[in-house]
């Protein structure tokens, strides 16, 4: 199907793109990427009467690496992230995490902010953006705030952002040294939705867990950590009990059923995946940390 | 600005390089890209299967790299490049009348039956072999998992994708 008619705006500025959301109001809409946002509107699910296209804003395309976080414009496609060598050395969650999201076609248009934008549960980056305790920059005629990611996301689909707001950028944080970080999802099929996906981390000091944690996609209605330290920490990488945190995975998470798995089914995905991923986190921590060692 | 003389719809001009050529045509902000190709400027080689991402069939390439055209409107095309399936022989430099290498690949190889899909196959894997010039079947596979086809089961598809990478190879592209 076709999209109903809306009016076009294509600001040059994130000036003119929050003059023209205030003035609209509930009727306009950010288009970024378009990958989630032109389907919905292609199934006339939504007719916004305005689309305020940010494509031609400049300097919203940066990636920029800084000693407490990878911070990206509202432009930078998933592809571009996903590619940043400096980002994947600040923050691996980020690549680990990117690969999963949809296709490399799909990754080359659709934005990792417009993604977390988006709040979609079943989507990756508001999981990996909650994890590293992330920061969104939000711009309307108002002014400016920053709005930290445990408070961003209200329910499926639905953020804080207010309707005349931009999302401008987002930070996603980094951890500290021996810190490992690893995810998985499962899905039918390559590049699709994940029935159940988690991203873990896990520190590691002097060969001993110190913390852990996850958080996951399609299975909880907005994306929270859950701290995994009660069952890991003191334990060694080899040694620790990584049954008894995919227990508390289990016992955490809150899946819905639809076509394609059962609220069971997804449930035990879960722990499944955190079985097998918390040690390879762990295991990357210990690298992280000689890795570290052996630079200084 | 115009309007369409029948809805009052305002129309846009936009002008897009399509496979080496500039192109005009005034449309409606919401024309698709892939409409705007196929009935705007007559281009029916990119082909519309799902209208939302899913199939693949409507991918061309935007400034070199593949993306979907049912997922973008024409008037953000505005200024960038576009290369259709129309465009991928002399894009590879192939003789006029000459096939692509990815195209002859696909013939070589049987990788098609009914031909829907295969515009959005031959544009995803030029761009796909231009980052990875000798993939593994394996490799292939993971390349084209974005597009779906009805027909060949896919196994043909593959073959197609590593015998294109001989053919560049070959061919010294
Ligand atoms: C076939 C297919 C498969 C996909 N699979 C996955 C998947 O597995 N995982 C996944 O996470 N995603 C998936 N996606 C979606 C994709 O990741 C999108 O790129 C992403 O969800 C949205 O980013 P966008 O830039 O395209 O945003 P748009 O589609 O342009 O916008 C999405 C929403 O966010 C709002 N928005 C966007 N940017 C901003 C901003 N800067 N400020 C304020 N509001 C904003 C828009 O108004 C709109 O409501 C898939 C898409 C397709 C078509
Ligand atoms: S028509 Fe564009 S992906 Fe199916
Ligand atoms: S050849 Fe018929 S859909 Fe692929």
């Amino acid at each position: 199907m076709k999209p109903s008619p809306f009016e076009y705006h294509a600001p040059r500025s994130i000036d003119a793109a929050v003059a023209v959301l205030a003035e609209v109001g509930h009727d306009g809409k950010v288009l970024a990427g378009g990958q989630s946002l032109i389907p919905i509107l292609n199934m006339r699910l939504a007719s916004p009467a305005h689309l305020v296209d940010i494509n031609r804003v400049s300097g919203l395309d940066t990636v920029e690496v800084t000693a407490e976080h990878v911070r990206i414009g509202a432009l930078v496609r998933h592809a571009q992230l996903e590619h940043h060598d400096g980002a994947y050395a600040a923050q691996p969650l980020l690549r680990q995490a990117l690969l999963n999201v949809a296709h490399p076609v799909i990754r080359n248009r659709g934005t990792t902010v417009g993604s977390i934008a988006h709040a979609d549960p079943s989507g990756e980056m508001p999981s990996v953006l909650v994890l590293t305790a992330g920061v969104v920059e939000a711009t309307s005629v108002r002014g400016t705030r920053e709005i930290p990611a445990a408070e961003f996301f209200l329910g499926p689909l639905e953020s804080c952002l207010a309707e005349d707001e931009v999302a401008t950028a987002v930070r996603f944080g980094r951890f500290s040294p021996g810190t490992g970080t690893a995810f998985q999802e499962i899905a039918r099929r390559h590049g699709d939705y994940a029935l159940a996906g988690m991203a873990a981390v896990v520190t590691v000091r002097d060969g001993v867990i110190t913390e852990a944690g996850a958080s996951f996609v399609s299975l909880t209605a907005t994306p929270d950590i859950l701290d995994l330290s009660a069952a890991l920490a003191g334990a060694t990488p080899e040694d620790a009990d990584y049954a008894a945190a995919a227990a508390l995975v289990r016992d955490h998470v809150d899946p819905d059923a639809d076509i394609h798995a059962s609220a069971e089914y997804r449930r035990m995905l879960a722990g499944a995946i955190a079985e097998r991923l918390l040690p390879v986190a762990a295991r990357r921590g210990i690298r992280q940390r000689s890795e570290q060692e052996a630079t200084a | 600005m115009t309007t369409h003389p029948a809805t009052g719809e305002a129309l846009h001009t936009v002008s897009v390089v399509v496979n080496g050529g500039l192109r005009t045509a005034q449309v409606p902000a919401r024309r698709l890209l892939s409409d705007f190709l196929r009935h705007d400027l007559g281009l029916t080689g990119t082909h519309v299967g799902c209208e939302h991402g899913v199939c693949g069939a409507c991918t061309v390439l935007v400034d070199g790299a593949p993306m979907r055209s049912c997922l973008m409107f024409a008037v953000s095309a505005e200024g960038h490049e576009i290369t259709t399936v129309e465009g991928l022989a002399a894009r590879s430099g192939a003789a006029e009348g000459d096939l692509g290498p990815v195209q002859q690949a696909f013939i070589d190889s049987h990788g098609l039956q009914c031909g829907f899909c295969t515009p959005g196959f031959l544009t995803t894997v030029t761009a796909y072999l231009e980052s990875n010039p000798d993939p593994t079947p394996d490799e292939a596979r993971e390349a084209i998992s974005g597009n779906l086809c009805r027909c060949t089961g896919y196994q043909n598809i593959v073959t197609a994708v590593c015998r294109a990478a001989e053919l560049i190879e070959e061919r010294g592209i």
